[in-house]
């Protein structure tokens, strides 16, 4: 059972100058999840991704990826991080952008190989950005620069990919088809997407996860709404599933 | 100029520029991609401090800056990350104390201190043979770490915390691209003095940047540009006489204008042009 779980918390804490941000954190993620994590803005969700990273050391608790520390399996995680924060003036193109993925695999010192372009070439084809390999990335819309970076996620054919708020700037339309995307991958790896978006992940996602510094929920079918509630302290729309996807507006 | 340049002191001062603008061109681009303009500001005039301490201890004051550049890119990197001030905070107070020890240097020093305006302002018609020679290794240095370390400095430019994932030594390379600066500092303090290095950092590289978003094209632009800049403000400063630092930086500052200036205009001729096709 435990060798099925690709990422274990056990009692996680992280603070920030004494200001707490996850408390006491214990779930698992298992090798097929399509896990969403929903919470509100400053909810500790990306902090919760870069503890899973290891690019934040928790104050207290233990992590374990792949059965190993954070640091040691890193180069077997895809990681798309908020895509808002980069400098869109910076000079570089799609398809060096997606290289970069391949560090892990290629190495200090030594030039990217015929092999980490056949990786690059299929994950951009996976995104269906092939055509646009050669433009600045700066200069894409939205949807565009988000499939780019799920594409340099994708290059290094990881294990585990991890998506922060991956949907924050892509239009509607958009979104279905990034979706699909997803629906595509999830054969292979586990995917872990973080959203402040309830509605839209809850009806893609397997299973989800509510955080607000603590764990609210963590599990598949319904969510209670007073869990929501408790989650982002005020009334809130009911989500469930079903066979066809449908919200309820709960009064308030 | 042609007839000037059977004079050696001409010579030397256009293969100054050239070895310059090597440097220049390839730092410059890093120095303006990663918005690192203000720490390059603060790490060459440090130098100053340095070239006192040269006059003060009876040494080569380029060796003096050369220590102080390098002492003050490893303690501005350092202090940015571990300390509690802000980084521009770090690097205001790095930058006036690195000159603060210098007019202390120099007011120490018994006598008179020769040359003490061609280091602030530069002095490119007085470069030695053996100034070449330190250049022509500097640029060999830079051109080599970047040669095998390309695409390492493209990964931590581009996105700092995604390298940190997939391995890059991020925080290694930032400490190298720092000292890269440093030394590029003090091979341009012969061209255009501890005052105006840091419009030779970034002039050619904003000007690149205007022609093409591949970083190897812009650094290879860069450096052209560079050379142009150096050569025509040189040539300038020789038919007017007047200082040849000044004159190269405010060529290369009006040419730069000129060029974003004809872009915007073509940009504008663009959209008139669709307009007017719409209609």
């Amino acid at each position: 059972m435990a060798h099925d779980n690709v990422v274990t918390l056990d009692d996680i804490w992280v603070q920030n100058n004494g200001v707490p941000i996850l408390k006491g954190i214990t779930m698992a993620i298992e090798q097929n999840d399509f896990l969403g994590i929903i919470g509100p803005n400053g909810g500790g969700k990306t902090t919760l991704l870069k503890v899973i990273l290891g690019l934040i050391k928790p104050s207290r608790g233990k992590v374990r990826v792949l059965g190993v520390s954070p640091e040691r399996s890193r180069n077997k995680i895809g990681y798309v991080p908020q895509h808002n924060l980069f400098d869109r003036e910076f000079p570089i193109n799609v398809w060096d952008v997606v290289l970069m993925g391949r560090y892990g695999r290629t190495g200090l010192l030594k030039r990217y190989s015929g092999e980490d372009r056949e990786k690059a070439r299929s994950a951009l084809e996976t995104v269906g950005m092939l055509d646009h390999k050669e433009r600045q990335i700066g200069k894409l819309s939205g949807g565009e620069q988000q499939r780019a970076f799920i594409a340099r996620a994708l290059v290094a054919e990881p294990e585990i990919l991890l998506l922060d708020e991956p949907t924050a700037s892509v239009d509607t339309a958009m979104q279905t088809e990034f979706y699909e995307i997803l629906d595509s991958l999830k054969q292979r790896m586990a995917i872990v997407l973080v959203s402040h978006d309830i509605s839209a992940v809850s009806v893609h996602v397997d299973k989800i996860a509510c955080l607000n510094q603590e764990l609210f929920h963590h599990g598949s079918g319904e969510i209670e709404s007073e869990i929501l509630e408790a989650t982002y302290k005020c009334p809130i729309q009911m989500i469930t599933h079903g066979d066809i996807p449908h919200r309820v507006l709960k009064e308030h | 100029m042609w007839d000037a340049l059977q004079y050696d002191f001409m010579q030397n001062a256009v293969l100054a520029g050239l070895l310059a603008s090597v440097a220049c061109g390839i730092i410059g681009v890093y120095v303006v991609v990663n918005r690192i303009v203000f720490i390059s500001g603060g790490i060459s005039h440090t130098a100053f401090g340095g070239i006192g301490l040269g006059y003060y201890a009876g040494i080569d004051p380029i060796m003096g800056a050369l220590c102080f550049t390098i002492a003050a890119a490893l303690g501005i990197g350092f202090l940015a990350k571990n300390s509690r001030l802000a980084e521009d905070t770090v690097i205001g107070i790095v930058w006036a104390m690195g000159m603060a020890l210098g007019i202390l240097f120099i007011g120490l020093t018994p006598g008179y201190t020769p040359d003490l305006m061609s280091y602030l302002f530069g002095s490119i018609l007085t470069v030695s043979d053996s100034d070449l020679v330190l250049m022509l290794i500097l640029d060999v240095v830079i051109l080599t770490v970047v040669a095998a370390l390309y695409k390492e400095f493209l990964a931590r430019s581009f996105d700092e915390e995604f390298g940190t994932v997939v391995g890059v030594p991020v925080q290694a390379l930032y400490y190298m691209l720092l000292i890269m600066i440093a030394l590029t500092v003090v091979l341009l303090i012969q061209v255009v003095g501890v005052i105006l290095v840091i419009a030779l950092l970034t002039i050619p590289a904003a000007m690149a940047r205007q022609f093409t978003f591949s970083l190897k094209k812009m650094m290879i632009l860069a450096i052209l540009f560079g050379a142009v800049i150096t050569f025509v403000g040189l040539w300038l400063s020789y038919e007017f006489d007047v200082a040849s630092g000044a004159t190269i930086i405010l060529f290369g500052g009006g040419l730069l204008f000129c060029i974003l200036g004809i872009s915007k205009l073509k940009e504008k001729m663009r959209e008139f042009k669709v307009m007017g096709s719409q209609e």
